[in-house]
């Protein structure tokens, strides 16, 4: 108690010294301890910056950014319109299609591969590495129930859960009574087409291109995420007890047999395939055309034909299968999109400044004259 | 005696009949029928240890909001729905918890006070012995002894006290507040009995009314058997001890218990105030509600929507995502409801639980401010303003009317004698000097001739009853430093102490004439008179003051053996008693003081034969005996022996007006609030103080609605007259400024007392007349500047609070007031201000807020209420803004994802946005943006207009604020599926997936609406930098943290690396900066442009402080260099404006020379 009254005479004190004109003298302790402390915080008057937004105050900051994204949005859109890309549908929904009768006779139980060609020319020719894409259309890998179908234990490797899949799999996490693995309906949708690109010189000889078919996954997702239960040797025993997805031809040990960090949950097309897409128009990266050394573009201008194991049926749901070859920039794919939103946003902000500044001159000036008689 | 016992017997239901030491009456008086009573058990706790948790969870899911969120996070339980329950739960637990434990803690701390209060010792008389029992084991008719300075354990009949005159005194602190010593006494009979075996011996029963929460009103009868032969007292409100006083100045007393436990007067005053609501929160639920709208709206569309889309098998259900068994076989209807609750769920958000947090946590921490305002500090008193509940805040920034009491309000309530008038002849103290009072001054000036020898008599004998006529106290001995010091007769060391400041006033004033009081012993009044000799009156009755009568009265006798009746009271109470005496004189005296401002009272006296005084008492015994309408029998018993009154003079003290009470007045006015006072005072001094008070100017048209015009017209025609002279002043006025003296136009004060106020407001027997009445009368009202209520009772003052509420327009109306009778509009109005004034704590305890001086109200509406409104107004605002740009893009993203309630943030993110990333800032601008420097809202009243009648918080603004959300959702959205749109988005080639959308989308999200609040931000102290950026970092902190590591005990691992992915690519970056800005500019454009085209007062105020903080602060330098800034900067606007030829910026060119 005493040393509350103490303490209370002090801060007394500390007032007094740092505010001379507030007047606190007089009345007993108990007057005291009841007067409220002068800080500036109590008090509401802690210093502060008061920045108001006025015409004159943002015109700057619209003519600075105005400046600052014109350029940026013209960069970019430069950029953009650098990077080659070719796009071909290889549905066949049309019936000159080549691979028509592939779509159209696709039956789940036919053991025998549909093939089929598809011939393209490249304009121009592709500097620099070039990026192998799928793309599928109204494919909706964002639907929640297809989202959440998956078990992320059982993909990294969790042994109980390899046995015992999530409920979150139904109906893909038993068949016959044996868990699969991977189970769900993500996994089980697996996009399973081959492609198989050659090109043609002009004394028309087939010249496969080398598909590298690493260093398509993230690199976090194939190395910690995505992991093969007990080790990467020795699948097929490790995996006994599971059976494969419904959809699947082959079970997930086979994926990749000719490299075993390839293989089982750590098969890059599978861990991409397994990043579900945000839109229902998405493409995957398949493979990477390394640039060779030397001047030589990657894929120089000319004939190619495209081959395609045709094992994705897509026309059920109206959907559309593409193959896509682009370069990549510093600021990805193709996209025009970012340049020109940076080219209008830096324009309205220049029009917006200028509007601005005929409405600072012609208006605060009245309102400040107004204010003269006040 | 056997007949008064008769006299309220016809009731018993009402009484009960309590045995004074469960002794049963003799045999053959009356039956012993013991009753049942509860014991002195207190119970303030709400709960119990085993009802705790479903009774207190019961009360928290009452309110509506918690319910809601109950049933959001059991249908997500229930159903498969799109976010885990967690997302839900989580706050609401959260929520829930805290309150519980809040609450729990307080019950806690009752059920402390309650066992410490029901087990604190307590001395009983038993069997002739002094036992101490535990208080919760009193029960009714024990007897109790309590020494000095203890506290009453129940409500008691004092039977005896230490003190020789059986009287005893007591203090109220703890119940009314009021510190002063109270008097009560004992029932004569007993009070001899004061030792514990003579108090065992008394043998009496009390019959009483049953427990009433009115802590001024009781009614009783002891009957004592002596011998066998019962007398019968009665018993009032001057012999109960109520549980909470104190006893002092009294060694001991013996008392019986009347009322325990629960019982007492204490306890049935706790009743809860009722809840009041402000005008935000009214609008907040308005909000709500079209929110609620809105996500049923969104859930209905989507819903329908998707079994449009799904009409298609093969969309329904493709290959690739077949639905199980079990959901197959559901029955669509029940499928579609499903869907509609999941979609209900996901949109959920927009009705975030974090609001109502938030919102009470701001009024609750906001309401410090209050009390540490050093500037509503009083050194004074040593008060500060006290804040009793914070739900009002705001409101303090929408009064549009207050309705303030005068003495003590607008006046100090601190009485100085200014004169007396006996006979016309004028008498004033001339006792000041240098502000000094002169010791022992006896002298006086006499501003009249010089009174004959006659008059000299009458003279002396108006100072004497001055002297008598009263209920002061004389503190007879005072504390200092802790030595007892004893009375010193006439001495400054004593002091007089009453209810009333006016008769303090009044007894000092004597004092100063003369003649003084010193004390009350054994029934005797001591008066020292000129000739510094002893007279001694004998104190016979005391017939005390009431509001109704406007009068007291005395009966004593000298020593003589000379009977007088002694009547001081209002001027209309007492002339029309006097029969003798020289009224003209003293009336015009009156009416003169009167509207001088100063409160006048008349004396007047009656001289008593014993017969007559015999009458007298058989009226008073009688009356005071009954106990049914005891009340209405004594104000009889007193209207027939106050007449015959002979007039000795009247007296004028003056109560001066509170420091800076009229400029407070006038920036109230100023600020557009419209100020009524309300008052019992007369027409007259109440209408000199508002002209003091500046409320009434020299200009100002007074319109009189008085009792004395209505006895000349009739009240319809009154009404009529003035509305018609309102209207036409107004009417005139559009057509053409005729009234070219003032300027402006006349206004108008209206005057109305209570008598008319009450025929104004009676239900009539023609309904539709009394209902044009009222009509009329608030036309009248509202084209009055200021209304003066003069002769209000305390009831009237709330009838008219609530007719002004109940008007039309629901203005917001303050009360504000010191008194117990301003009570009643304190509780009725919007807000309701005490003031720490003398007439006792009631009105601060029944109050919302209370300041210590009228003063502050000034401080407290202009600055406080003013920033109190503009925080929380844009606290909704931003609330509902940052939740619909929130969950708008998840409803835009259902149309990409087969309308599957697939959400497109993380779970993480669902809970924590409302809870983290974007709490604080808003919670912290809540608390200390300052729009406008409090000193400029001080100095321009009229800044408080720009927010009146809730102007922040109506439908267009909540409504850009709404498209504004919208717009910065599609922006964040639509900029996020461009950029996705089939591309890719690193420089590895690598694809992002759905996750990555929703991240991006969501980081814009948190940066866009942060953003928009630091523009908002007028006020940038280094808390709000510190809460801006800390919790951006924090957010980018944690989305590292959340995708860094595969964490155990999720089911999933979704968001790993994925906002580390995200940063890593270039394009993402970019977009996050072009969407943050163009999700920014819109408000900003229109922000400044309608601060240009359509500036309101506190815009310009807001860029004219900027200018005069170049003119203040800066230095010769910087003014320098400003200058030749501006100079520059105006010749290119004169080349600019030569241009387009205009000539107006020139001119404002030319000023800011000048100002410069």
């Amino acid at each position: 108690m005493i040393a509350a009254m103490m303490a209370s005479s002090y801060n007394a004190k500390e007032e007094d010294g740092h505010h001379s004109g507030s007047s606190s003298h007089g009345g007993a302790g108990a007057v005291k301890s009841k007067k409220p402390d002068n800080t500036a915080f109590k008090q509401q008057r802690l210093p502060a910056w008061q920045p108001i937004l006025t015409a004159g105050t943002v015109l700057p900051a619209f003519f600075v950014i105005g400046l600052i994204f014109i350029p940026i949005g013209i960069g970019l859109y430069v950029t953009s319109n650098n990077i080659k890309e070719f796009e071909v549908d290889y549905t066949g929904v049309d019936i000159n299609s080549p691979c028509y009768s592939c779509a159209k006779n696709f039956s789940w139980n036919s053991t025998q591969s549909c093939v089929c060609s598809v011939n393209f020319t490249l304009e121009q020719p592709f500097e620099s590495n070039v990026f192998m894409y799928y793309g599928l259309s109204n494919f909706y890998q964002n639907h929640r129930r297809y989202v959440k179908s998956r078990d992320d234990s059982q993909l990294n490797g969790d042994l109980s859960a390899l046995m015992n899949p999530s409920k979150e799999c139904e109906p893909y996490r038993t068949n016959d009574g044996l868990p699969i693995a991977p189970c769900g309906a993500i996994a089980n949708s697996l996009f399973n087409d081959t492609l198989d690109l050659y090109y043609v010189d002009s004394n028309s000889t087939k010249t496969p291109i080398p598909l590298a078919k690493k260093g398509i996954a993230w690199w976090t997702d194939k190395h910690v995420k995505f992991r093969n239960p007990s080790g990467n040797t020795n699948l097929t025993v490790t995996f006994q007890g599971t059976t494969k997805p419904v959809n699947w031809r082959k079970p997930v040990y086979e994926l990749d047999p000719s490299e075993a960090d390839n293989n089982g949950f750590i098969n890059e097309d599978f861990i991409v395939w397994m990043r579900t897409a945000a839109l229902p128009t998405f493409r995957k990266l398949y493979r990477i055309i390394q640039k060779k050394s030397g001047t030589t573009p990657t894929l120089p201008s000319g004939r190619y034909i495209l081959d395609i194991t045709y094992n994705y049926p897509v026309l059920s749901f109206d959907g559309r299968k593409r193959m896509i070859l682009s370069t990549i920039s510093w600021m990805g794919g193709k996209n025009p999109f970012l340049g020109i939103a940076y080219i209008t946003v830096g324009s309205i902000c220049f029009f917006l400044g200028v509007v601005l500044l005929i409405i600072h001159h012609k208006y605060d000036t009245r309102n400040n004259s107004a204010d003269i008689p006040n | 005696v056997k007949c008064n016992f008769c006299v309220g017997e016809e009731n018993w239901v009402d009484s009960r009949t309590v045995y004074i030491g469960h002794k049963e009456p003799p045999a053959g008086t009356e039956a012993y029928i013991q009753q049942r009573f509860p014991d002195n058990r207190i119970v303030s706790s709400k709960y119990t240890f085993w009802n705790f948790i479903p009774k207190n969870m019961f009360e928290q899911f009452r309110r509506v909001a918690n319910f809601y969120f109950l049933i959001i996070f059991l249908v997500q339980l229930i159903i498969d729905t799109p976010t885990s329950p967690v997302t839900s739960g989580l706050p609401l637990f959260f929520v829930i918890t805290v309150t519980a434990i809040k609450q729990g803690y307080e019950d806690w701390l009752r059920h402390k006070a309650d066992n410490s209060v029901n087990q604190c010792p307590v001395h009983v008389v038993q069997h002739g012995k002094v036992v101490r029992k535990q208080s919760r084991k009193l029960r009714v008719g024990d007897v109790v002894l309590v020494k000095e300075d203890e506290t009453f354990p129940c409500d008691l009949i004092l039977l005896s006290s230490s003190r020789d005159d059986g009287t005893c005194f007591v203090t109220t602190a703890s119940l009314d507040g009021e510190s002063s010593h109270k008097t009560y006494y004992a029932v004569q009979d007993t009070k001899a009995y004061n030792t514990e075996k003579e108090v065992d011996s008394i043998h009496a029963t009390i019959e009483c009314e049953q427990p009433q929460p009115d802590l001024y009103k009781f009614v009783g009868r002891i009957s004592i058997y002596m011998d066998n032969e019962p007398v019968a007292r009665p018993l009032g409100s001057e012999n109960l001890l109520l549980r909470g006083a104190t006893l002092k100045n009294t060694e001991y007393i013996y008392a019986v218990a009347i009322y325990t436990g629960m019982e007492t007067k204490m306890a049935l005053n706790y009743q809860s105030k009722s809840q009041k609501r402000s005008a935000v929160e009214k609008s907040m639920n308005a909000y709500l509600v079209v929110y609620l709208c809105i996500l049923i709206g969104k859930a209905f569309i989507n819903t329908v929507l998707k079994y449009v889309w799904q009409a298609d098998p093969n969309r329904d259900e493709p290959w690739y995502n077949e639905r199980t068994e079990t959901e197959r076989q559901r029955h669509i209807v029940i499928r579609a409801f499903t869907d509609f609750l999941a979609f209900m769920v996901l949109f959920n958000y927009i009705i975030p639980v974090s609001m109502y947090v938030t919102v009470e946590m701001q009024k609750f921490l906001g309401s410090y401010f209050i009390m540490w305002d050093d500037e509503m500090f009083d050194e004074e008193l040593g008060e500060r303003a006290v804040v009793n509940t914070s739900d009002l805040n705001e409101e303090l920034g929408q009064v549009e009317y207050v309705f303030t009491d005068k003495t003590g309000t607008l006046t100090e309530n601190n009485m100085e004698f200014i004169e007396c008038c006996v006979d016309g002849h004028v008498y004033v103290p001339h006792v000041i000097c240098n502000g000094q009072v002169m010791p022992g001054a006896t002298s006086m000036d006499m501003i009249d001739t010089s009174p004959g020898p006659g008059a000299r008599e009458h003279e002396e004998l108006f100072f004497r009853a001055l002297c008598l006529c009263h209920t002061v106290q004389v503190k007879e001995e005072e504390t200092v430093d802790g030595i007892k010091h004893g009375i010193h007769q006439g001495k400054s060391t004593s002091f007089y102490i009453s209810s009333s400041p006016d008769e303090v006033a009044l007894v000092e004033g004597m004092k100063r004439l003369g003649f003084t009081y010193l004390r009350l012993k054994d029934s005797h009044m001591e008066i020292l008179n000129r000739e510094d000799e002893i007279e001694r009156f004998e104190l016979l009755e005391v017939l005390t003051f009431d509001s109704v009568r406007r009068r007291m009265s005395v009966i004593v006798r000298a020593n003589t053996g000379e009977l007088y009746l002694f009547c001081k009271g209002a001027d209309s109470s007492i002339f029309p008693r006097v029969i003798s005496g020289k009224v003209e004189q003293v009336r015009a005296r009156v009416e003169h003081n009167a509207v001088e401002g100063l409160r006048t009272l008349c004396v007047a006296y009656r001289p008593l034969s014993s017969e007559q005084y015999q009458q007298v008492c058989h009226l008073l015994s009688e009356a005071k005996l009954a106990l049914q309408d005891r009340d209405k029998r004594l104000a009889e018993a007193y209207d027939l022996i106050e007449t015959d009154l002979i007039l000795l003079g009247a007296t004028a003290v003056e109560d001066r007006l509170q420091e800076k009470a009229a400029d407070t007045i006038e920036s109230l006015h100023k600020a557009g609030m419209k100020v009524w006072v309300l008052t019992g005072d007369k027409m007259e001094t109440a209408a000199a103080t508002c002209y003091a008070s500046k409320l009434f100017r020299r200009n100002t048209q007074i319109l009189e609605l008085t009792t004395k015009r209505t006895e000349e017209q009739s009240l319809h025609d009154v009404l009529f007259d003035l509305s018609r002279t309102v209207l036409r002043q107004h009417g005139g006025m559009t057509r053409d400024n005729f009234s070219g003296l003032s300027g402006d136009f006349t206004d108008f004060g209206l005057i109305i007392d209570g008598a008319t106020l009450s025929a104004v407001m009676r239900p009539g027997q023609e309904d539709s007349n009394s209902g044009n009445y009222k009509e009329i009368f608030l036309e009248i009202c509202r084209n009055c500047s200021a209304v003066l209520c003069c002769r209000m009772a305390p009831l009237q003052k709330a009838q008219i609070v609530k007719l002004i509420k109940a008007s039309k327009e629901h203005p917001i109306t303050l009360a504000i007031g010191d008194g117990a009778n301003d009570v009643s509009m304190i509780l009725e109005a919007h807000v309701g201000i005490g003031i720490m004034g003398k007439e006792g704590r009631q009105a601060v305890r029944n109050s919302d807020y209370a300041i210590p001086k009228f003063k502050h109200l000034k401080k407290m509406l202009l600055v406080h209420g003013h920033y109190y409104y503009i925080r929380i107004s844009e606290l909704v605002q931003y609330f509902f803004y940052k939740n619909v740009c929130f969950i708008f893009p998840q409803f835009l993203y259902q149309f990409f994802c087969g309308f599957s309630q697939q959400p497109l943030y993380d779970t993480a993110y669902l809970t924590l946005y409302n809870i983290s990333f974007t709490s604080l800032p808003i919670l912290l601008y809540s608390l200390i943006e300052q729009h406008i420097n409090m000193d400029i809202l001080k100095k321009d009243p009229s800044l408080y207009r720009d927010i009146a009648k809730n102007s922040l918080l109506r439908w267009p603004i909540f409504i850009y604020w709404t498209i504004l959300g919208v717009y910065d959702a599609i922006v964040m959205f639509f900029g996020a599926y461009f950029l996705f749109d089939n591309t890719t988005f690193t420089s590895n080639g690598q694809m992002f997936g759905n996750w990555t959308f929703g991240t991006l989308v969501f980081t814009v999200l948190v940066f866009t609406v942060t953003f928009k609040l630091a523009l908002d931000t007028h006020y940038w102290t280094w808390i709000n930098h510190f809460v801006i950026w800390g919790s951006l970092i924090f957010f980018v902190v944690f989305s590292l943290l959340w995708g860094g590591i595969i964490w155990p005990f999720l089911n999933y691992q979704r968001m790993y690396y994925v906002f580390m992915q995200m940063l890593s690519s270039g394009p993402a970056w970019l977009s996050i900066i072009l969407l943050i800005t163009a999700g920014l500019l819109p408000d900003v454009v229109k922000k400044v442009i309608w601060r240009a085209l359509w500036p309101t007062t506190t815009e310009r105020i807001q860029v004219g402080t900027h200018t005069h903080i170049i003119e203040d602060y800066g230095s010769a330098k910087t003014t320098a260099a400003v200058f030749v800034f501006w100079k520059n900067y105006c010749k290119t606007k004169d080349r600019w404006v030569t241009k387009t030829g205009t000539g107006k910026a020139v001119h404002g060119c030319k000023w800011s020379y000048l100002v410069l």
